[in-house]
């Protein structure tokens, strides 16, 4: 599955269409590591452990859409976008959508 | 009484803890942009790309981070708020956020030769309900890294 966030994939040539694909996924801090991330609330930086959380969250979001895409038998998505939405306080929602696209190399 | 001596305390404390990190994550975040630079090329907002070179690789490339406030910041923005006028401890905050993030993205796609259409989406995780609480951010940079094929000849 080829992914990309402009309106077409560099190389290749777009056949067909095959319509909005969207993945989405809401990740809630768990207690264990909310203890953590509150001391560091007080001195303040990155929070590691959260960060990770999120990058699960992005990946979730993306393979529950590159499985809706290989429903509709297409080998590429374009024009994805992501969103992202606090629910409550530490919960967040990560949102991706995309066109997904039948592509062919361009030959020569 | 006390209560006083406890926030002093945890105000002095955490002023110099927050500025210590902060002053390290600004000097890492310079050496790594220095390591990167333009390396690769990145831009910004360019929906319609077109190359006659030929193309390796496609794909989407992605950097995030989560990063919070200290609490003396907090305590200093509070009192910000009643004159007004601009939050410079939280702009701090942002702009390293976002440059961690950019940097997160760019160093999966060392190899690649451009990345395209570079966005960044932002969500703030506390609780705007409560007063006062300490900000968190989450911060998602991507775009779309190409490699070209430097073998293959036009």
């Amino acid at each position: 599955m080829i992914l990309t966030n402009i309106e077409s994939v560099p190389g290749m040539r777009i056949k067909a269409q095959c319509g909005l694909v969207s993945g989405s996924t809401v990740r809630a801090k768990n207690a264990v590591l909310d203890f953590g991330a509150g001391l560091k609330n007080i001195v303040g930086g990155e929070l590691k452990s959260y960060t990770e959380l999120l990058t699960e969250a992005r990946n979730d979001a993306l393979n529950r859409m590159i499985e809706q895409a290989k429903k509709l038998k297409a080998n590429a998505i374009i024009n994805i976008r992501f969103a992202t939405s606090a629910i409550t306080s530490g919960a967040a929602e990560v949102y991706a959508y995309g066109t997904a696209v039948e592509v062919e190399r361009i030959e020569g | 009484m006390f209560d006083l001596i406890f926030l002093i305390i945890l105000l002095c404390i955490t002023y110099f803890t927050g500025s210590i990190i902060e002053k390290n994550h600004f000097k890492k975040i310079k050496q790594r942009e220095i390591r990167l630079i333009k390396k690769p090329i990145i831009t910004y907002g360019t929906k319609r790309f077109q190359t006659n070179r030929p193309v390796k690789k496609v794909e989407l490339v992605t950097g995030e981070v989560v990063i919070s406030g200290d609490y003396f910041k907090n305590f200093v923005a509070s009192l910000k708020n009643l004159f007004g006028g601009k939050l410079t401890p939280f702009e701090s905050i942002l702009d390293r956020a976002r440059r961690e993030a950019l940097l997160k993205m760019r160093e999966k796609a060392a190899n690649a030769s451009i990345i395209v259409n570079a966005r960044i989406e932002t969500v703030l995780l506390n609780n705007i309900y409560i007063p006062n609480s300490v900000p968190q951010c989450a911060i998602i940079a991507y775009g779309t890294a190409i490699t070209y094929d430097n073998q293959k000849k036009l």
